[in-house]
């Protein structure tokens, strides 16, 4: 295997295994300012042992997090210099801003948030909370900025060509509102949200189910239940905004997600389907014309297809594409209707007694997870062969220097670290949903400091 | 030709945001690396919890000076960033790995009471820091000596280049260090025995660094030409050794009278003189080609846009203030002896 490839698959595993933190982090923030926000309203001690709860969740997610994140900031110069050369005049302002605005925020306030309970006073102590929530969302504007000038090229100029060529900054705001960034940092903070609320519903499901902590898990699963619904709704809406700049500014992808190759004609939109991609076919279940009437309200407007574009110049694994993004359509959908369904069950005050409901709610957590991942598996395998769109090819941007050995090492390295990792990760966070709650009182009003903190 | 603020180039103004931020990194993370490196010499559970706990609010916050380091690198440097991390791939790559490595141990060791999980996780803790800072220090010393870099910004060397005998010496500089540092940050956190044994610790480490310090200083004029040059040119600059070894004698002083608070000031005021040096003897390279002197990466020929320039730093006079008022108050917030809760590792 070519350097290149190797590259491109440890950028894939490691940002897929970071992705799967940063989410959980973002969207458990929301919750922990909830039921910390309630707390300090109602004085209820239920509240306050779900949010010393959840903080310990927060706490291992966070970390790994943190960890995983500096990796990939690294690889932009390991594994990709040429790309470095050329974007970081633009790309460079972003990741300071980063870190200098959005991480030291989130790192300091968290030594707060997670050791000075006993040590701040409680106002102090939510100031904190809210603090680390926004500076983990701040985070994830900046790096998707960032991200989306790579589909987006905006505020630019080149300079120099052959080797030496790279972009140059000329207008520093045009580029943090590049055509894709705002469309796509909402998208991606909602579905956070979707992350870290079905967490929390998952966990006080199972505990619903377990018959233990059960009025702390129905105040909780109330709550965060209405915050999910809300935004898996929206998240539809922001989609669809996506979508519709998709088709404006990168329509090699969009005709991707469908499987649309005709270059100029009308465009169905498919609820599941298998594209054949040497035939240029897809077989499935497809609403006549759909893509074309979500676009531009009418059956008759034409749609770019793939074949408008040069072999070398659109991506490759249309399939692969294709079934990712529906995917997660399919998954936005089941969101929406279990979350509308629940909320329906929980007005008529039966949502609890439904043992079924519970169970599905207990794997949940899977769901926006995998919506997640696949979503940003269909933005960036339909940029190829870009990396920068329509100005640096993916094979471009490499090392230099770097050999293939190397980069199979660091591999190899990785996928044995994060296998490691994970199953610490998993082996860790079931422990602490299994020790669950604390609901002990003691005199001063404290859990008693116990020697194997949980 | 460049823009300037104050009469003084943006590139230079970025070359020292850049310097001082890895000199923050140095001093903060130094501190928590270090507690690492001296960790498997505290015996008894009590402690390693404690001493694990002394840094424990604070360590995560003091990553982030390397994200924001990396960061700023990178803005202002693209071409330094992407020359010297692919030049290093190997070397960084085992530096993330370590740091990975220390935070899971950290984050784990106190999740369970078996012995054996807490061994390991004492052991992988401690190794792991070591090794942070020798990777760091490694890297530090090709950066001094220079590397094999071509007319196209490309490095040309191999693996056991960077290896080299003047570059372990330097790694093991920054990790006698930090292990100074580090001690002495866990003697002012911790009381009674503890803090006894530790202060011991931090007076073994404080003699290997003099003796690594030495060692360096003479290899540097031997073996590092053009460094030799700059402090010929400049004898002025001899100053800056002599003052470190007196700094030196007096840290120990100090740590016998108790005065641990100056201590720790001293042993960081340390840790940002190695790096003032060494950005001295760059100055206005950044990375030294030991091909062609013409190949090297300056601050004139590898710094972003002005435009860029401005911009970050712009961000950089609105965001420090900031960034320090959080590091305060967080310290403030944690101030005084360790004291081991429910919310504690
Ligand atoms: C949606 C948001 C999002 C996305 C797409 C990414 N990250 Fe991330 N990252 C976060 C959101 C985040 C976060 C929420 O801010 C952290 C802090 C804790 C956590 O779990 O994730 C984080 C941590 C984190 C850290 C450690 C920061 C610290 O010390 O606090 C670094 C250096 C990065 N990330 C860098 C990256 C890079 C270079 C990415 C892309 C290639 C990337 N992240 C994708
Ligand atoms: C409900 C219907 C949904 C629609 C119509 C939709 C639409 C889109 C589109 C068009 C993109 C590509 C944007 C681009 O490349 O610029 C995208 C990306 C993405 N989606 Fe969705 N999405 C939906 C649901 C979800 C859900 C439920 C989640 C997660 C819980 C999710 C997470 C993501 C992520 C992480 C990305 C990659 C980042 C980005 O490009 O914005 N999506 N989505
Ligand atoms: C917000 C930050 C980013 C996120 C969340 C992200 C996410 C992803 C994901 C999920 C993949 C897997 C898709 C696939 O393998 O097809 C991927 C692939 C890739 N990304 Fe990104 N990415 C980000 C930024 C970047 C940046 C800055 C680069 C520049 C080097 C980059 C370059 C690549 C490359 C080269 C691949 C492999 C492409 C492929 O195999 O199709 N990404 N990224």
């Amino acid at each position: 295997m070519d350097v290149e490839i190797l590259s491109r698959i440890q950028f894939a595993f490691t940002i897929s295994f970071h992705y799967i933190y940063p989410p959980l982090s973002i969207g458990l923030g929301i919750a922990l300012v909830v039921f910390e926000g309630m707390y300090l309203r109602t004085k209820d001690k239920h509240y306050e042992q779900l949010t010393k709860f959840w903080i310990r969740v927060f706490a291992l997610i966070f970390g790994i997090g943190v960890a995983t994140g500096i990796v990939m900031e690294f690889e932009f110069g390991t594994n990709w210099a040429a790309y470095s050369r050329y974007v970081g005049d633009i790309f460079g302002s972003a990741l300071a801003a980063e870190g200098i605005f959005a991480f030291a925020l989130e790192s300091t306030f968290l030594g707060i948030l997670l050791f000075g309970w006993n040590k701040v006073s409680p106002r102090v102590h939510f100031f904190s909370t809210i603090m680390v929530t926004l500076g983990s969302m701040f985070s994830a504007i900046w790096i998707v900025v960032a991200n989306s000038w790579q589909q987006t090229p905006a505020g630019y100029k080149i300079v120099g060509e052959g080797m030496t060529a790279r972009a140059e900054i000329t207008d520093f705001w045009a580029m943090v509102f590049n055509p894709s960034s705002v469309d796509r940092i909402v998208h991606v903070w909602i579905g956070a949200f979707l992350a870290g609320t079905f967490l929390v519903l998952s966990v006080h499901a199972y505990y619903i189910l377990k018959n233990r902590f059960v009025e702390q898990s129905k105040k909780a699963f109330g709550i965060i239940l209405v915050i999910a619904g809300i935004s898996a709704l929206a998240q539809l809406v922001t989609g669809h905004d996506s979508a519709n700049g998709v088709a404006i500014n990168q329509p090699a992808k969009l005709a991707s997600f469908e499987g649309h190759y005709d270059s100029l004609a009308v465009a169905d939109m498919y609820l599941f389907g298998w594209v054949n991609d040497a035939k240029q076919t897809v077989t499935g279940l497809k609403i006549p014309k759909g893509l074309t009437y979500l676009l531009h309200q009418d059956f008759t407007t034409p749609v770019t297809g793939l074949n408008a574009f040069d072999k070398n110049d659109r991506p490759g694994q249309v399939n692969f594409i294709f079934q990712t993004y529906h995917l997660m359509i399919l998954i936005g959908m089941l969101l929406i209707g279990l979350t509308l369904f629940s909320l329906f069950l929980w007005w008529k005050g039966k949502l609890f007694k439904q043992r079924w409901l519970m169970i599905v709610f207990s794997f949940s957590v899977l769901l926006p997870q995998i919506a997640n991942q696949v979503g940003w598996y269909s933005a960036e395998a339909g940029r190829q062969p870009w990396v920068v769109y329509g100005l640096l090819r993916t094979s471009d941007a490499l090392s230099e220097n770097v050999r293939a050995e190397q980069v199979l090492f660091s591999l190899i390295l990785f996928t044995l670290l994060y296998v490691i990792l994970f199953i610490l990760f998993i082996y860790l966070l079931n422990k602490k949903i299994q020790h669950g709650l604390d609901i002990a009182e003691t005199k001063n009003g404290h859990t008693q400091p116990n020697l194997t903190a949980q | 030709m460049m823009e300037t603020f104050l009469t003084i180039e943006l590139g230079t103004w970025m070359f020292l945001v850049v310097g001082a931020v890895f000199s923050g990194y140095a001093i903060l993370d130094g501190f928590d690396l270090g507690a690492g490196t001296v960790h498997l010499f505290l015996k008894e559970e009590q402690s390693r919890r404690k001493a694990l706990n002394a840094i424990g609010p604070v360590w995560d916050g003091n990553e982030v000076w390397l994200v924001i380091g990396g960061g700023t690198l990178f803005a202002g440097f693209p071409k330094v960033y992407a020359t010297l991390l692919s030049a290093f791939y190997t070397p960084f790559i085992l530096f993330l790995v370590f740091l990975i490595l220390r935070a899971i141990a950290i984050e784990f060791r106190s999740k369970e009471t078996m012995l054996w999980w807490r061994k390991l996780w004492d052991i992988t803790y401690s190794v792991s820091s070591t090794l942070v800072g020798f990777t760091l220090g490694v890297v530090l010393g090709n950066v001094v000596r220079g590397i094999a870099i071509d007319g196209n910004m490309i490095f040309k060397g191999n693996l056991l280049d960077i290896f080299n005998p003047y570059a372990l010496l330097t790694g093991l500089t920054v990790v006698a260090l930090f292990a100074l540092h580090g001690s002495v940050y866990l003697v002012m956190k911790t009381d009674e025995k503890l803090s006894d044994r530790l202060a011991d610790i931090s007076k073994i480490a404080g003699l290997l660094f003099t003796i690594c310090y030495v060692t360096l200083s003479i290899a540097t004029l031997v073996y590092v030409p053009h460094a030799a040059e700059e402090f010929k040119e400049m004898p002025i600059l001899f100053l800056i050794p002599v003052v470190t070894l007196l700094l030196l004698l007096n840290e120990r002083r100090l740590i016998v009278k108790k005065k641990y608070w100056l201590a720790f000031l001293t042993s960081a005021t340390l840790t940002s003189l190695l790096l003032v040096t060494i950005a001295i003897g760059l100055y206005p390279n950044i990375l030294i080609s030991t091909i062609d002197s013409a190949f090297s990466l300056t601050i004139s020929n590898s710094a972003a846009s002005p435009k860029s320039l401005g911009i970050i730093l712009t961000f950089v006079m609105i965001g420090a203030p900031l960034v320090l008022l959080y590091t305060l108050f967080l310290f403030r917030t944690f101030r005084g002896k360790v004291v081991l809760d429910d919310m504690s590792y």
